[in-house]
């Protein structure tokens, strides 16, 4: 399978959504709206429920299930509103010291006017530097598609889990292709050259598991449940100054240079 | 509050491994002619540098390079730049950058699109970042990220506050998802110089677009524009083509997000060295400033 092949199954219609996800692992989810600011953007769910007999923080970057659904959230592309939601909610789970738990599906964070006026740029930065040391565990999967700046402000986390057929990449593969060659129909070369599947990314030490897609949908949540648990158990028994650390490092050991003078 | 044990040793030690550089001057012929791209005001290349960069007949800020805006800013010979050597390889085989590299590297005469370092504005010790556009349009990869981060680490450590001048074209696509991890990394920098009381001003500078608005630039406790500056997340011709109309005028330019509430000022070139020099003094903390210059 090519990485285009990926890209386009990370795009499928059809494909579960967060709403799926939230349903199929959690019970006793309740929705919590808005970002007590300007509005609520529908691009993100965000609330509060129970993974076994913890409660958590749920937070989902949304596509929608139908036509119209999907138009009304804007596609899973989230406003800055949608980004001081979660931020909200990250907010309120460190307050009562609930796991946080982010699932990422979006082609990038919205592109407009309004977006800009809002400070898009802004809301993504604060949730970076936020999440950065939000004082519980904060664990991210990447369900489809991982855009850039607008999915990285859900996933600075302890862990990054992706579908074995999910992307993440810095740009579209069709936004490279034009700016490269000109050319967004070569968009299957720059998803290649991107190195954005999840096998690549494993290999890059950019994310910690693969959750493969061989399995059932159900059996996908209830991997999925286990892992939360045993990860959530994990994280919490080592002390939160070692979260903390383990996390600023985590990010810190990105990028590869060279120091030697030639 | 700094956690003990998160930082290795500085990477940086304060003597050696440093080197101070020679006030710089660009390799060009005395007398070119150079337009203003606002009002097309011709003017030779000795005069624009006297006035700063700024054209000497609508006020138009042109882009500046890293060296040149260390020369306004800095109390003379008092800049001492950090990791001079620090260069990017093309760990994704990414199809022409290393061409890319060294026709940056030609065209900047930087090794790369950030120059760090300590310097003093009116007597008062600083960390300092300078983007610079002439490099990939201060485009942002795991040299520019590396950077900074070690510098809000090393300005962690020696309690100095840091000035950061931004100009990007946002992550750097040729690093792929590595480039993307760099807003998070430095991001963490900063939020743990921030926890320790320290200040970070940011100078946004025309243009600062992308990953490198959505992260680092917009994480200043006070931020600051140059007049006219194209401040944003996504570019405006990305928008155009999304949203299929022309933007109005004066759309994310600085003076359009001083109204919006996302600078705290827009301050002109010239005035730019004493208004740092005020917010550091404003911002002295007494006998805890461990770094001599
Ligand atoms: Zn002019």
């Amino acid at each position: 399978m090519s990485a285009y092949d990926v890209v386009l199954k990370a795009r499928a219609n059809g494909r579960a959504t967060a709403q799926d996800y939230i349903n199929g692992i959690f019970t006793d989810f309740v929705e919590l709206h808005g970002d007590r600011r300007f509005a609520d953007d529908s691009a993100v769910i965000a609330g509060i429920a129970r993974l076994g007999d913890k409660s958590v923080t749920v937070i989902g970057l949304e596509k929608g299930s139908d036509v119209k659904d999907r138009a009304a959230r804007n596609f899973g592309s989230a406003q800055p509103e949608g980004y001081r939601k979660a931020l909200r909610q990250m907010k309120q789970a460190e307050k009562f010291g609930r796991p946080v738990i982010c699932f990422v599906d979006t082609s990038g964070a919205y592109c407009g006017i309004g977006a800009e006026e809002r400070g898009q740029g802004q809301a993504i930065a604060e949730n970076l530097w936020t999440m950065m040391t939000l004082g519980v565990p904060v664990i991210s999967v990447i369900i489809g598609e991982g855009g850039s700046g607008g999915a990285l402000a859900l996933a600075v986390a302890d862990e990054v889990w992706m579908l074995e057929n999910s992307i993440y990449s810095v740009i579209s593969p069709e936004g490279c292709a034009s700016i490269l060659w000109k050319d967004s129909t070569k968009a299957p070369d720059a998803a290649e050259c991107l190195k954005l599947t999840s096998r690549e990314l494993y290999r890059l030490g950019v994310v910690e598991k693969v959750i493969t897609e061989k399995l059932g949908q159900q059996q996908i949540y209830d991997t999925l449940s286990r892992l939360f648990s045993e990860t959530i158990t994990r994280i919490d028994s080592e002390g939160k100054e070692k979260m903390l650390e383990a996390r600023y490092e985590r990010f810190r050991k990105f990028g590869s240079y060279t120091e030697t003078v030639v | 509050m700094l956690r003990k044990g998160i930082f290795r040793r500085p990477h940086i030690a304060l003597e050696g491994n440093t080197k101070q550089t020679k006030a710089i001057t660009p390799d060009v012929p005395e007398e070119l002619c150079i337009a203003c791209p606002s009002c097309g005001k011709m003017m030779f290349s000795t005069e624009l540098d006297e006035n700063l960069g700024v054209c000497i007949s609508c006020s138009h800020h042109l882009k500046l390079n890293a060296r040149k805006r260390i020369i306004l800013i800095a109390d003379e010979g008092s800049f001492i730049e950090h990791d001079t050597d620090m260069t990017s390889v093309n760990h994704l085989d990414f199809p022409g950058y290393d061409k890319k590299l060294k026709s940056a590297k030609a065209d900047s005469g930087e090794k790369e699109a950030v120059i760090t370092g300590i310097c003093s504005i009116g007597g008062i010790n600083t960390a300092i970042f300078i983007m610079d556009p002439y490099f990939m349009m201060g485009s942002m990869g795991s040299v520019v990220g590396e950077k900074i981060t070690r510098l809000f680490e090393f300005a962690t450590i020696n309690n100095l506050h840091v000035i950061g001048y931004c100009v990007s074209g946002g992550a750097r696509m040729q690093e792929g998802i590595i480039s993307l991890m760099q807003m998070a990394k430095v991001s963490g920098a900063v939020k743990l110089h921030s926890d320790k009381g320290l200040l970070y001003v940011t100078v946004l500078t025309d243009p600062t677009t992308g990953g490198v608005t959505a992260s680092f630039a917009m994480q200043g406790d006070i931020i600051i524009a140059e007049p006219g500056a194209l401040v944003g997340f996504a570019g405006p011709r990305v928008i155009e083509q999304t949203i299929r109309r022309k933007l109005p005028e004066g759309f994310q330019r600085a003076e359009f997000l001083l109204k919006a509430g996302f600078v705290d000022d827009i301050v002109e070139r010239r005035r730019q060295k004493e208004y740092l020099r005020l917010l550091l003094s404003l911002h002295e903390r007494n006998g805890e400033n461990d770094v001599s210059l």
